[in-house]
């Protein structure tokens, strides 16, 4: 069994990220489950999915402590999802901040330790800089697709597995960019 | 047969589909929307429409079963207390071509004004429930549902919850039903309801009813696991995985029949176990039934009546562990993301106005509702969709001096869900309120639908625009005004002149949603 928690903040793709890790696994013969937001979250507030893959899954919902991938689109979205992970699970986060509404409007503070934090604190991390990997993928929006393949080095499924699930899911004239998009996200390094 | 990954909400789109209905209609509502979107997008055999409030898609609905036709309403919890009316009553009328009413709890009031649980529903409308435990489940109880209805002359409930309508899982893919329409009759005594009519349908219905409990009692939807024998537990619903997840060693009972419940399976379940639990989200609904048969059993002294459950509130509940905690606790202040309005909506420009002028605001639901937040914090009440009219005039009631000092708030799609009588109400009762409808042009708040202000229907074909401005005069205001809100002078203007004036007023502050094409 796999559980991995994607989170962002709305509008970053989170969804689309679940969704084709969820058609790969289920093309790899997996029984999958997936549990996600939507509504008041769509309008800037915080975003997560939880999917989880293996010979049957009942609960959509991973239980805390039993996660093995944390994999945040926005850093201080991480530190919302850190009871989830699982001692020896891995964070992947992009180093991204994007101040929530109380931090623009001046009434609260964007934590400026998060990082070194991570680092000191949970044994596998993975920080990324995302920004030459999006430039050179020609799109900002790419980024959940980035951050899929910088996930992908840890899973189990195929390059092809991994494509046709892209394929399945991004419209037709956007595939040649984000599966671009995926291999420079599998390169990154911290 | 092909597999596919999907939402619980697609799923029951496909169901439908399969089953062969050719009628759909809804009012959005998060988390039951995506089914008629799913339903105009991929099944276009289906014929699907946005009703204006989930009263008329039930009475639409209705209409289409009577007329011999398998056809499906999809409403958001609160969505049924609209429709109640006609339920309690078609209830008696019962169905023709198979009748389906998906409805769509919220536990955790994630999207919604409150947490009710409509399993209470089923009983006080004498309506079969039944309720899936995951997106697979959810296709196939829908076909079931057709089927139910028509056997029993019943219209059906299935009820989802948010972890079921939003979530995804493997589903897989069947035929579609063909020729499923019925012929039409005409049968005053079953669909006429006059009080000689009714007694006896009350009759039937109760005999109905009987006849359904026993196939409750041999229904497939109701299965026990057996497992060990010391501890046994009922579930239903999303409650049923983590119970399954976390309890993997329990003896099980899923209900997947909510109304009637199966006595003798419940009765052999309790026999064959030494302790009974039931998990179940919000209300103690199954267990209080068990409870009543005169079984003992524990419930709510351990699961929480509030909120939804997850794995870990039952891992704890039920098994006294602990979520792990090898990752030590982060300590300073996350700061919170609460959702607001997007930079540049209309809404917006609205809120600073009255902000600066200081008025109560009697608010309704839409995005708009957001405006209680900082920046603006400028909205003082808000219950259900159409309320700010109505609550508006009682305030002026009962304070006069303050007339002039207060205003509704509604939106576009709102004010023609349930803002248009309450509108009369308070011209017919000669209140002076001020009533400001912001007409985004958009049903924004659930994701962007029709309403009968787009001129678009939900099958995407272009139709009659509803004139709101003609709308108000109609009913008897005569001071209308159609203002820009982003022309924040002439805006500002125009709410203090209609504050100022002693008779009803409405200002159509007129701006689309930015997320709009
Ligand atoms: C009875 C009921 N049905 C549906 C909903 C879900 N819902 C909340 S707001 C809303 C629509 C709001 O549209 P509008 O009034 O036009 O405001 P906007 O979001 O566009 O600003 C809906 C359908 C609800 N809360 N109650
Ligand atoms: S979706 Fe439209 S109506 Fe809603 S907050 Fe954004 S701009 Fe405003």
């Amino acid at each position: 069994m796999k559980n991995v928690i994607f989170a962002g903040v709305g509008g970053q793709g989170v969804i689309l990220a679940s969704k084709i890790l969820m058609e790969a696994a289920m093309a790899a013969g997996y029984d999958v489950k997936e549990s996600e937001v939507h509504g008041m979250a769509q309008r800037g507030g915080s975003v997560d999915c939880h999917v989880r893959y293996g010979e049957k899954v009942y609960s959509p919902l991973i239980e805390k402590g039993t996660a093995d991938f944390v994999v945040c689109l926005e850093l201080l979205e991480t530190m919302r999802k850190l009871e989830y992970l699982k001692g020896d699970g891995m964070i992947i986060v992009n180093r991204e901040k994007i101040d929530p509404a109380p931090v623009a409007a001046g009434l609260e503070k964007y934590p400026a330790d998060i990082e070194d934090w991570l680092k000191a604190n949970v044994k596998k991390h993975l920080v990324l800089d995302t920004k030459a990997a999006l430039k050179e993928a020609g799109s900002a929006r790419a980024l959940n697709i980035v951050m899929l393949g910088a996930l992908s080095n840890y899973l189990e499924f195929t390059e092809e597995q991994w494509a046709a699930a892209i394929r399945a899911l991004v419209k037709e004239k956007f595939v040649d960019m984000n599966l671009k998009a995926f291999a420079l996200g599998k390169a990154l390094k911290a | 047969m092909p597999k596919k990954v999907m939402l619980g909400n697609e799923a029951i789109a496909r169901g439908a589909w399969e089953a062969g209905c050719t009628v759909a209609a809804a009012y959005p509502g998060t988390p039951s929307t995506e089914i008629l979107e799913a339903i105009a997008a991929d099944y276009r055999e289906i014929y699907a429409q946005w009703s204006p409030n989930e009263k008329v898609a039930l009475e639409v609905v209705a209409g289409a079963s009577v007329a011999g036709a398998r056809s499906m309403a999809a409403m958001k919890h609160v969505g049924l207390n609209v429709a109640a009316d006609p339920l309690f009553t078609f209830s008696y009328t019962g169905a023709n071509g198979g009748f389906v009413i998906i409805n769509a709890d919220d536990p955790g009031a994630w999207s919604s004004q409150n947490e009710q649980d409509n399993r209470h529903y089923a009983r006080a409308a004498k309506v079969p429930m039944i309720e899936p435990t995951s997106p697979a489940e959810a296709k196939e109880y829908t076909k079931i549902a057709f089927d139910i209805s028509e056997m029993f002359d019943r219209p059906v409930i299935v009820r989802i919850t948010t972890r079921i309508a939003h979530s995804q899982g493997v589903v897989e893919l069947g035929e579609r039903k063909e020729n499923t329409i019925k012929p039409f009759e005409r049968n005053p005594q079953k669909y006429v309801m006059i009080p000689a009519h009714a007694r006896p349908r009350h009759r039937f219905i109760e005999e109905q009813m009987v006849k359904l409990k026993e196939f409750s009692e041999n229904s497939p939807l109701n299965t026990i696991e057996w497992k060990s024998k010391k501890r046994g537990i009922i579930a239903d619903g999303v409650a049923y995985q983590y119970v399954k997840e976390v309890c993997p060693d329990d003896s099980v009972l899923k209900i997947g029949f909510i109304w009637p419940l199966p006595d003798r399976v419940i009765r052999e379940f309790a026999a064959g176990v030494e302790e009974l639990y039931v998990v179940e989200e919000l209300d103690p609904f199954i267990e209080d039934y068990v409870r009543a048969m005169g079984i003992k059993v524990t419930g709510k002294e351990l699961i929480p009546l509030l909120g939804e459950l997850t794995p870990e509130i039952v891992d704890m509940a039920l098994n006294k562990k602990k979520p792990a905690a090898d990752i030590p606790a982060y300590t300073s202040k996350i700061p919170g993301r609460p959702p607001s309005l997007c930079k540049g909506c209309p809404h917006g420009f609205v809120f600073d106005v009255l902000k600066r002028l200081d008025v109560v605001v009697n608010g309704d639901i839409g995005c708009y509702t957001l405006a209680v937040l900082p920046p603006y914090s400028a909205m003082h009440s808000q219950g259900c969709m159409g309320a700010s009219i109505g609550m508006h005039t009682g305030f002026e009631k009962a304070r006069p001096e303050m007339a002039g000092k207060s205003v509704a708030v509604i939106g576009d799609s709102t004010f023609i869900h349930s803002g248009i009588t309450p509108l009369i109400d308070l011209v017919y009762n000669k209140g002076t309120g001020t009533v400001l409808i912001l007409d985004n042009r958009v049903t924004a708040m659930t994701g962007h639908q029709e309403n009968p202000a787009t001129g678009v229907t939900l099958m995407g074909e272009a139709t009659h625009e509803l004139d709101l401005e003609l709308l108000c005069k109609a009913v008897g205001v005569k001071r209308v005004r159609k203002v820009d809100p982003k022309n924040v002078e002439e805006f500002e203007k125009t709410v203090r002149e209609e504050l100022a004036a002693r008779e009803p007023s409405v200002i159509i502050s007129s701006r689309k949603c930015i997320l709009t094409k």
